[in-house]
């Protein structure tokens, strides 16, 4: 009996490589609960309901999804980051929303040569001089939607722009993002409290400086909060409102309501995206979960679809991460979001569209694509990054 | 800055102002009459503003739903107090800070099962859009409605605590507990009704501001650190305090906002004014806190003499 156990084990242990793996393991650690959790939610549904809809499956394998809740704190992640990698051996990693949460969960896995397939984080230094081959942005990189915003106000021909923030380093990662493609007139740059509740003070000088177009950074909470506050100080007859996508998308939409109404912002994916796999995949979301998807759910969607693409590439083989990493830059499935390919950074070169708030034919508030801003677009940080 | 912002700022601060005095009153009153820590204060004002946006909709009216909204709120105040937080009243403060922390997660996740975690509310249609009020002042309508409504309220708590007989109890309890106890007040309801006016003073205040905020769980946190500035800084125990803390505290954060990065500007580089302002304004509160506490170290009207 003991030899029998000792020549199975050594059976196991030298299991030649190559051969297809029965099954594929993916770690799921997100914001699931908490003020920000709506966002760690629609990306997860929408993962699952990328593998519901392939019968279970990613690339041909049955798949397991360990979900795992890092409560908004970046310990939290690293710890599920830890268990995912070292314990339960999960061939992927993915869900994290939050750029701090995410920096701090994932060095695990790439000590470890688990791939993590950023779902939304992308977070300059990862895009430039810190690049890593673990590392695949299937979302947008952070400035992204900023820079669009400030292209499109160039583009409008606003003459003059005010611009708001919270203090801290996103807040003015975001403004130069705006700033770099911007040509106006900055009317003003001011910078509020994290988490502030009550913008009226903000708002009033807004009204004396009477820029053309007002744009915000001002994520959760604090953005719901200031564009109820910018309705019912009427300004929006006279200012143009710009919000990146993800502070007007359907998570902000609903408990903000009709003052919605009118703001433009920019985003890489839309509701009303004319390709059939955005037909597909936002008829589906409804369906399963009674809710629109939001553009967090779009990347999870994406993110689930870019590993099926990679894992069916490699007809089931995920014993070695260098061709791993290889299947997943050249991997093809049917973006969402349209036409989409990776940097040499493994960041995404993509379009990012103007969208407005308007009525669809429901009397639903949605955001209806209006305009393309970029084409083929990718992150002003590659040039650092020495990979290739 | 034209005279015309600094007064429209001045407004601003003034309902700032009276919104967090609603939410401090009964803060005050309940450290100051129970001796109690209730953490879960913030979450009594969450919940107004739930029942608010969940009652609008319910009735079709804003007017019913936010006045439903109160009693409401006051109910599970009470209901709260009899269930749970008496009992923590003999502990230390230390337990009641754990106990009542809990209670602010298990509130929260209620609160996410039966509403979901976020409601929309929208302005009503004729107070949606600002007014003129000088010329060239806009101010938006709903603002000057919660100052009208902010006002009121602390002239009825004024006559409520000054001229009533349950006034008279509060006052004692707030100055001395045990003694109000040996002169046979029935301290046990009135800790039910104490609770019950400071949730109905949440519900007030976060049904008002359901409109202009989000509505979402976790709401009451933020907001509730300012209103113990405000106690602490008016006197806990103390109404006359917490509406004196509660404009001070209204006025110096709107007016930081405002005032210092323009200070800062004039003697500073524009690089420095501008990283400097916005950091400034955001520990003004607590400076104006910390000078109080130098010179007043019971705060501005400590109610046990």
């Amino acid at each position: 009996m003991k030899k029998f156990l000792v020549a199975f084990t050594a059976m196991l242990v030298a299991a030649p490589s190559g051969h297809a793996a029965e099954r594929i393991k993916i770690g799921f650690a997100s914001t699931l609960s908490g003020p920000s959790a709506s966002l760690g939610v629609d990306i997860r549904d929408a993962f699952m309901l990328a593998i519901k809809m392939n019968g279970g499956k990613l690339g041909g394998l049955p798949a397991e999804v360990l979900i795992g809740d890092d409560q908004f704190k970046p310990e939290v992640g690293r710890q599920l980051a830890e268990k995912f990698v070292k314990l339960d051996k999960v061939d992927f990693l993915t869900g994290f929303v939050f750029s701090n949460i995410m920096l701090a969960s994932v060095p695990i896995a790439f000590e470890n040569k688990v791939i993590y397939v950023s779902s939304n984080a992308a977070p300059s230094p990862l895009a430039g001089k810190q690049c890593n081959p673990y590392f695949f942005a299937v979302s947008w990189p952070n400035d992204a939607y900023h820079e669009a915003a400030g292209e499109h106000a160039t583009q409008k021909g606003y003459k003059s722009a005010y611009l708001i923030a919270p203090n801290y380093q996103a807040g003015k990662d975001s403004l130069a993002g705006f700033k770099r493609f911007y040509k106006g007139r900055i009317a003003a740059e001011v910078y509020t409290n994290l988490g502030q509740l009550d913008y009226s003070a903000e708002l009033a000088q807004v009204r004396a400086a009477k820029p053309d177009a007002l744009y915000i950074f001002l994520p959760g909470g604090m953005g719901i909060n200031f564009i109820k506050q910018f309705g019912a100080a009427g300004l929006a007859r006279d200012i143009q409102l710009i919000t990146p996508g993800f502070s007007s998308d359907q998570d902000i939409i609903r408990p903000v309501g009709e003052a919605m109404l009118g703001i433009s912002d920019t985003a890489h994916w839309a509701l009303d995206l004319d390709n059939a796999a955005n037909r597909k995949f936002v008829a589906a979301f409804e369906q399963e979960y009674k809710r629109l998807p939001s553009l967090f759910a779009s990347q999870g969607y994406d993110a689930a679809l870019l590993i099926d693409a990679a894992v069916r590439a490699l007809n089931g083989k995920l014993d070695d991460p260098e061709a791993t990493r290889r299947a997943l830059r050249a991997a093809k499935f049917d973006s969402v979001r349209g036409a989409f390919k990776f940097n040499r950074n493994q960041y995404p070169i993509q379009n990012y569209y103007l969208r407005v708030v308007a009525k669809d034919a429901q009397g639903r508030l949605v955001n209806k694509t209006v305009g393309t801003v970029f084409r083929d677009h990718g992150d002003a940080y590659v040039q650092n990054c020495a990979m290739n | 800055m034209s005279w015309v912002l600094l007064f429209e700022q001045s407004l601003n601060g003034l309902q700032f102002g009276l919104m967090l005095f609603l939410l401090a009153a009964g803060l005050t009153l309940v450290f100051g009459i129970m001796d109690m820590i209730n953490l879960a204060h913030g979450s009594l004002y969450m919940l107004g503003a739930f029942f608010a946006a969940a009652l609008v909709e319910a009735t079709g009216s804003f007017l019913a739903g936010v006045l439903l909204a109160v009693p409401a709120t006051a109910l599970a105040g009470m209901m709260l107090e009899r269930a749970l937080l008496r009992r923590l009243y003999a502990r230390d403060h230390l337990s009641q800070v754990l106990a009542t922390f809990a209670l602010i997660l298990v509130l929260n996740e209620t609160v996410r099962i039966v509403w979901g975690s976020d409601r929309p509310l929208a302005l009503p249609a004729a107070l949606s859009g600002p007014v003129e009020l000088l010329s060239g002042l806009f101010y938006p309508s709903y603002r000057l409605l919660i100052i009208a409504v902010g006002l009121a309220v602390a002239l009825l708590l004024h006559l409520l605590v000054g001229y009533t007989r349950l006034g008279m109890w509060v006052r004692a309890g707030a100055a001395n507990r045990e003694m109000a106890l040996a002169m046979g007040v029935n301290i046990g309801t009135l800790f039910t009704a104490v609770f019950g006016i400071g949730a109905a003073l949440c519900a007030v205040a976060g049904a008002l501001l359901a409109p202009l905020l989000a509505v979402q769980v976790g709401m009451g946190e933020n907001i509730l650190i300012v209103a113990f500035v405000v106690i602490v800084i008016g006197g806990i125990g103390s109404i006359r305090g917490a509406f004196v803390g509660a404009l001070l505290v209204g006025a110096v954060d709107t007016m930081g906002r405002t005032l210092l990065p323009i200070a800062l500007g004039a003697f500073l580089p524009p690089q420095f004014a501008s990283a400097a302002g916005p950091a400034l304004a955001s520990v003004a509160i607590y400076v104006l806190m910390a000078g109080v506490l130098f010179f007043k170290p019971q705060g501005l009207f400590p109610a046990r003499a």
